[in-house]
């Protein structure tokens, strides 16, 4: 398996601006993420990174800004239409049509509150998009349908396609990075608990690092259409301890080619798509 | 009503001075733009049906976890098609083919559309791109399967191989074309017929509306054009403009697809927008609030709109993030002066329930649900875990159905003026419920299904947490919209020219009501003076005007 050196140069070209702005104002950003904590989560969880959890409290300080003002909007139409209904069919109300201090303020104030929310998404961001140095490297690779997890420089080689869902094995606490890649069309790496996704895009290897600070085992999936079995790509990331992680990659050197030859085996047995692939013959 | 006031003396003239053909013939011949402008709207509410039974389908096979209904293969025709027909045959047609047609010469006092024969040919074209591309179905392959995007390269001749592919993209390519030639006629028309008096910042917000989305056509739609044509070269002709293997870029597609596809958004928007604010302005008896400020907020929202395409491609890792994020988010500005003038409209006004009106606010409301959630798509941390999953499904169907409404409530508004009868309040008002309820029941729970991590475009999805409920609930919300559609077509059964509509039914503002409904062959007898951008209610109740600063005469 080609490794694919490192090169942040991408999340470089995409954070200079946003670097100056986050060493400004990390001290406010910081207060205001830490007390995220108390407010409702809105629908998402904090996931399992170090990013996941930076980004469920921008999720809810956006959140906070849309309940606020779409209370607000919702309560002035509310008013209007209740307060403001016809009563008299030939009443003709006053003709007003300009206001311009209104009509400022109602631009300006979003201005204003346009450039907050950047300016949250920039401090969420660029950590998120950076690739820090690491030595934990894994090699995706999408394929229709399924996916090749490969260990550079240790040998080991995890496959899987569809319902036999490969599994990921990464160490908690400790930066991994994925170089991205896929075989044939489109397809998008996604991890729920990782608040998190990228495309597999072919021909592109595609970078990032995450830190998942939190052991089990969490379901990923691929989000963008990639053909018929689109709905079936699944695959696991299980967060171990690093001194498993070791142990794992030591008994599972080699082993790859035994796995994938029994993966391919089990998808021809598997009722599942042999009942679906009959059933699409006969339209 | 004030309708009888206004009624034009000369409106009791015989209207068919016009010789030409009648009957058929006159519907395959004609050039007069209220024909063609109805031919246009017929077909896409044809589609609108079509796209809406192909959606049915698709909530029933996702009712259960592991459906049966289609297979795999004819899921990913379902969702592709229904996409295609909804995006490229129903939304935009309809804006700017069909009630712009009708209703812009006529807001500007001119007798037909700049070219009328071209006007023709958009019709005819569109027509034939929409059936090019529903034989798709009819062939051995079947239809289209790589999602309305066809994101390359899953559109290869490798990846789909099949004459629904072609189809797709010849359909695509003709309605294309159709709506181009539509964007240089209401440009031209708009420019080069006005009635004397009606200057630029006396034309209606629907017609400037119309302006707008006419050169944002122009400007994206060609785009689509020359990618389609790529596409068709690689997948017949052996070029590699999307393919690795011969050196292509198949992120390319995405770019040039999104070039098009964001402006896009807003030439479907638009002119809804357009439709809502006359709507609002008429049945709150009062003129559109910050007349100046909307037309500026739509210029700047299609100026904005051609700059962030790729916010559609947060997850690609191969944009410039900030960028593309900062310039959605500033769409958020426009978009809420809008909103606010709408607000504006309503207050201090005598807000009239009509039909239109409630399908109007059904449109404000569903509409601020979408824009809203729009918003956080704009920020990049938080499209990369939403993107492709149901939260973007709903977002944007919480916009298109916030179109929808307001296409009904154009409907229920304008029909009038080209039928000349009225559409029954009873059955539009029960319509009105069960289509902005089932909106609402249709869009929630996919919000949900979405930060729970369900991706779109799934036949099967695995049976946990609570997704089979919440999709069965949003199985329900489509059951509702689709009776509604049922309630408007009965509507038009019940209705059929059984309440004459008069001149001016809603003692409504702009020129279009000033005329006959419907209008004689070109559209107008005589012409009131134009002095701001309503003569009619000018014209009605001149002691009337509109006032600057309401504030200050308070």
């Amino acid at each position: 398996m080609e490794t694919t050196p490192l090169s942040p140069q991408r999340a470089r070209t995409s954070g200079r601006l946003g670097r100056r702005l986050r060493v400004l104002l990390t001290i406010p950003a910081a207060g205001l993420l830490l007390s995220g904590c108390t407010l409702p989560s809105f629908g998402v969880s904090k996931g399992v990174t170090k990013s996941s959890v930076q980004v469920f409290h921008l999720w809810q300080w956006f959140s906070v800004g849309a309940v606020i003002i779409g209370t607000l909007v919702l309560a002035l139409i509310a008013y209007a239409i209740v307060r403001y209904r016809r009563k008299d069919e030939s009443a003709i109300p006053k003709q007003s049509q300009y206001h311009i201090p209104l009509e400022l303020l109602y631009t300006i104030v979003p201005i204003v509150i346009v450039i907050v929310l950047f300016v949250a998404t920039l401090i969420v961001e660029n950590p998120e998009v950076s690739n820090p140095r690491t030595d934990v490297v894994v090699n995706v690779n999408a394929f229709q349908w399924g996916w090749k997890f490969s260990y550079p420089g240790h040998a080991v080689v995890v496959v899987g396609q569809t319902t036999q869902s490969p599994t990921m094995v990464v160490p908690a606490n400790t930066n991994v990075h994925v170089n991205l890649t896929s075989t044939d069309v489109v397809h998008g790496f996604y991890v729920k608990e990782f608040n998190f996704s990228r495309f597999a895009l072919p021909g592109v290897t595609n970078q990032f690092t995450f830190n998942a600070v939190k052991t089990g085992v969490y379901s990923g999936q691929c989000t963008q259409l990639c053909g018929l079995y689109h709905s079936l790509m699944f695959f696991k990331v299980k967060v171990v301890s690093p001194t498993t992680y070791d142990q794992w990659l030591l008994a599972n050197r080699n082993v790859s080619a035994a796995t994938a030859a029994a993966n391919a085996t089990a998808l021809q047995n598997n009722t599942y798509l042999t009942s679906q692939s009959t059933h699409s013959k006969e339209k | 009503m004030s309708q009888d006031v206004i009624t034009s003396p000369t409106s009791h003239e015989a209207h068919d001075e016009h010789h030409g053909p009648s009957g058929l013939l006159k519907w395959l011949t004609t050039t007069d733009h209220k024909i063609i402008g109805l031919s246009y709207t017929i077909t896409a509410v044809v589609m609108l049906i079509i796209g809406g039974a192909l959606a049915e389908l698709i909530r029933a096979q996702l009712a259960t976890s592991n459906g049966h209904l289609v297979s795999f293969a004819q899921y990913n025709e379902l969702f592709t098609m229904h996409g295609s027909i909804m995006i490229y045959l129903f939304v935009g047609p309809f804006a700017f083919g069909a009630l712009a047609n009708i209703i812009v010469p006529i807001q500007i006092g001119a007798p037909d559309m700049a070219f009328p024969r071209l006007n023709a040919l958009s019709y005819w074209l569109y027509l034939s791109g929409s059936i090019t591309m529903l034989l798709g179905f009819f062939t051995a392959g079947g239809a289209a399967n790589f999602g309305w995007v066809g994101y390359a390269p899953l559109t290869s001749s490798l990846n789909a191989p099949g004459a629904g592919a072609d189809l797709w993209i010849g359909g695509l390519l003709l309605t294309g074309f159709s709506a181009i030639f539509t964007g240089v006629n209401l440009i031209a028309t708009i420019f080069y017929l006005r009635a004397p008096g009606m200057t630029m910042f006396r034309m209606p917000i629907f017609t400037w509306n119309l302006l707008v989305t006419a050169i944002l056509i122009l400007l994206a739609f060609p785009v689509l054009t020359a990618g389609l044509i790529m596409l068709y070269a690689d997948r017949h002709f052996g070029t590699h403009v999307f393919s690795v293997a011969g050196g292509g870029v198949p992120v390319l597609w995405q770019h040039i697809f999104w070039f098009w596809g964001h402006p896009e958004v807003y030439i479907l928007a638009l002119p809804f927008f357009g439709m809502a604010t006359e709507i609002i302005a008429v049945f709150s008896k009062k003129p559109v609030f910050g007349y100046k400020g909307m037309i500026f907020a739509t210029i700047t929202i299609a100026a904005l709109s051609l700059g962030v395409w790729a916010h559609h491609m947060f997850t690609t890792g191969v944009v410039l993030l900030p960028f593309f994020s900062i310039m959605s988010l500033l769409i958020a500005v426009p978009t809420g002066i809008k909103i606010f003038n709408w607000i504006g409209t309503m207050w201090r006004g005598e807000v009239w329930f009509s039909t239109a009106m409630l399908m109007s606010i059904g449109f404000l409301i569903t509409f601020l649900i979408g824009g809203l959630t729009g918003i956080y798509l704009a920020s990049p941390p938080l499209d990369f875990f939403t993107h492709d999953t149901y939260f973007v499904v709903a977002h944007f169907h919480s916009v298109v159905m916030a179109l929808v409404l307001a296409a009904m409530g154009g409907l229920y508004f304008w029909g009038p003026k080209i039928t000349g009868f009225l559409l029954n309040e009873r059955i539009g008002k029960a319509q009105f419920w069960l289509l902005f309820i089932g909106t609402q029941v249709f869009t929630f729970p996919q919000y949900i299904l979405g930060l729970q991590g369900m991706p779109r475009r799934m036949a099967v999805y695995p049976l946990h947490h609570d997704w089979v409920n919440l999709n069965a609930i949003s199985s329900v919300g489509a059951v509702l919209i689709g009776i509604s559609t049922l309630l408007f077509a009965l509507n038009i059964v019940v209705s059929w020219k059984k309440y004459p509509a008069g001149d001016n039914p809603w003692d409504a503002q702009t020129l279009e009501w000033f005329t006959t409904s419907p209008p004689p062959h070109h559209n107008f007898y005589r012409l009131p003076q134009i002095r701001s951008e309503r003569p009619t209610w000018d014209h009605n109740h001149p002691e009337h005007k509109s006032v600057a600063h309401a504030s200050r005469e308070n």
